[in-house]
């Protein structure tokens, strides 16, 4: 039964993998310097020397992309790790806890999720300048509510188990049980859950640079590339045309991966 | 709890998030390490008129002072000036809203005119290709940028194929916009009688709907399909084959209307994401919406135009949900009598 779900575990895995290796490998693997600019070699079409082409100040695109691909990954990561860090803080302590401190935690969650996520993030970014970094911040304001409602809606299952009541008449403290019985039977559905979003979120920040709230050029980042192709494109397509092809492969292969995690954490799930 | 309770209590709470989010929307931009003042007397301005400006404004009084001003300017419909168009923001968004309006209600009707069928189909034919290659293209659809997506869609429909104009703006620059009526093209345009406009309209719409359908597609039809799966599988479907029934009466006439409640809820979160793109497809597209007015004042760090349009797109995002809460009391009779 599990056969087809591991074998999607194993294969997007993999995909994630290589494109992770690739853009570490960037400085390695290009032999250009991606912010080099080159009048002289300004849109020339993919060829042997530059693959993917040259843009508008003839800088190598490939190089660019590889390069770019360090921004906006390590900014996702970064956002998921702390939207999650706040969320399971938040989730945690509302769905143990309960009562006014759930109620009050729950409410201040919900008013995020009154605002459309990109129109929220642009207000901050707006608030605090333009630039990665608060790009970033902006990110992480907007996803840490979905892990919060997530966490808890995990405790509030988890915690009705037998064996939480059995570790409470042990003696067990509340912290102990919390930390040690029940947020690691939540991480099953938030790994899932986070690799998806790492994907999405590094849309998100490709968004946010595309409409010139994210990295400042020069700085190579796919969704500020594609913003600066905006001009050449219809004269030379691969301007914009790998930058965005990169992003649309590394999320796709980031979801499918989170899917596959998710089938299969829904099957042990299921087997118990 | 009657439906008048239901109603009022509901009402409430709209009207508690909306002052949240005027809230959160206040503060997070007096976060802002620029002085507003400064900016609206201009470079070189004496330090006198700044703080004269300043004062005007009320900018030296407290923050819950300042909050309160607000709050009853609001309520006035008063949204301040806008340091870079020198007009009220209250009037630069009534001018634009209407684009933007148009672009959102157009894509919502084609996404769910689309997703619905797509998903029912695909739960149907669970496991067979029309499923695959609906759940391929929702994967592909979810992950495509959509900004991305806009470019190649010029590029191939209008640069290589030459099928359409390049899209830019609401209508060809060559025809005289419709007059006022609704503000929406689509509809003042057969008003007036103006059929080359009606079509224009209806052209320049094609690729900015198609960007937007097409990166959330997969979250509609994932919801719809998941929730027809679930109804097919329960026991009344059951019964309802086992006395007989023909299997498109089953699915008509038992199944589709449980399994489509939870998506209209569904639908309502959905739109938060097609306004944040819309913001995002009208600068690919040259469309001269609320969008293109936000970006233009993050860049100008246009502090009152940046408030208001947080805070009116996420009231229309509210109360699109609540409209949405409605609709779904309507579709399901329990809640009306429990």
């Amino acid at each position: 039964m599990a056969a087809p779900a591991q074998r999607a575990l194993w294969g997007w895995g993999g995909a994630t993998l290589l494109i992770l290796a690739l853009v570490a490998a960037a400085p390695a693997l290009s032999h250009h310097d991606p912010n080099r600019m080159n009048i002289g070699l300004a849109l020339r079409p993919p060829s042997a020397v530059h693959w993917f082409g040259t843009d508008e100040a003839g800088r190598d695109i490939l190089s660019r992309v590889l390069h770019g691909g360090r921004e906006s990954i390590a900014a996702a990561l970064a956002v998921i790790a702390a939207a999650l860090a706040i969320g399971v803080v938040v989730g945690a302590l509302a769905g143990w806890c309960r009562g006014t401190v759930d109620e009050l935690l729950m409410r201040a969650t919900d008013l995020f999720f009154a605002f459309p996520p990109l129109v929220l993030a642009m207000a901050i970014t707006a608030a605090l300048g333009p630039s990665l970094t608060n790009a970033v911040v902006a990110a992480i304001v907007v996803w840490w509510p979905t892990y919060a409602r997530l966490v808890r809606a995990e405790v509030l299952r988890v915690r009705e188990n037998l064996y939480v009541e059995a570790g409470r008449a042990l003696g067990l403290s509340d912290g102990r049980l919390m930390l040690r019985h029940v947020l690691p039977q939540t991480w099953g559905v938030l790994n899932a859950r986070a690799t998806v979003d790492v994907g999405y979120t590094i849309l998100f920040i490709a968004t946010l640079g595309f409409v010139g709230l994210g990295s400042k050029p020069p700085t190579a980042e796919w969704g500020a590339m594609i913003a600066g192709a905006r001009t050449y494109f219809l004269d030379s397509w691969w301007t914009m045309t790998f930058p965005g092809l990169a992003l649309f492969v590394t999320v796709i292969c980031l979801s499918l991966l989170g899917d596959a995690i998710n089938d299969i954490v829904g099957l042990r799930g299921r087997k118990v | 709890m009657s439906l008048t309770t239901f109603l009022v209590r509901r009402l409430g709470g709209v009207v508690l998030v909306i002052l949240g989010i005027t809230l959160v929307t206040f503060v997070t931009l007096h976060l802002f390490p620029a002085d507003p003042a400064r900016l609206l007397a201009g470079p070189g301005a004496d330090e006198a008129l700044i703080r004269a400006i300043r004062q005007d404004l009320g900018l030296d009084r407290p923050l819950p002072v300042q909050y309160a001003r607000y709050l009853r300017d609001l309520a006035h419909g008063n949204l301040g000036r806008s340091i870079q168009t020198g007009q009220p923001v209250a009037d630069d968004l009534a001018k634009r809203l209407p684009a933007t309006l148009e672009l959102a209600v157009v894509t919502m009707v084609v996404y769910v005119g689309l997703s619905v069928p797509l998903g029912i189909l695909a739960a149907v034919a669970r496991g067979r290709w029309p499923d695959l290659l609906i759940r391929l293209v929702s994967v592909g659809g979810l992950a495509v940028p959509a900004f991305w997506l806009g470019f190649l869609l010029q590029l191939v429909l209008y640069r290589n194929l030459g099928w359409l104009q390049q899209a830019v703006g609401r209508i060809a620059p060559n025809l005289p916009p419709p007059p006022f009526v609704t503000g929406f093209y689509l509809l003042d345009a057969p008003l007036a009688g103006d059929w080359p406009a009606l079509a224009s309209a209806a052209v320049q719409l094609i690729m900015p709907v198609t960007c937007l359908v097409v990166s959330r597609l997969g979250v509609g039809v994932k919801l719809t399909r998941t929730s027809m799966l679930e109804v097919v599988g329960s026991d009344y479907v059951r019964t309802a084959r086992a006395k007989g029934l023909a299997e498109r009466a089953v699915l008509a006439r038992h199944a589709l209307r449980n399994a489509l409640m939870p998506v209209v809820t569904a639908f309502g979160v959905q739109l938060g994401y097609l306004l944040g793109g819309t913001l995002v497809v009208e600068v690919v597209f040259g469309w001269p919406g609320i969008g293109q007015y936000a970006i233009g004042s993050i860049t100008a760090v246009d502090f009152p135009a940046i408030m208001s349009v947080t805070v009116v797109i996420s009231v229309f995002f509210v109360l699109a949900n609540l409209v949405v809460d409605v609709l779904y009391l309507y579709l399901d009779p329990r809640l009306r009598s429990a």
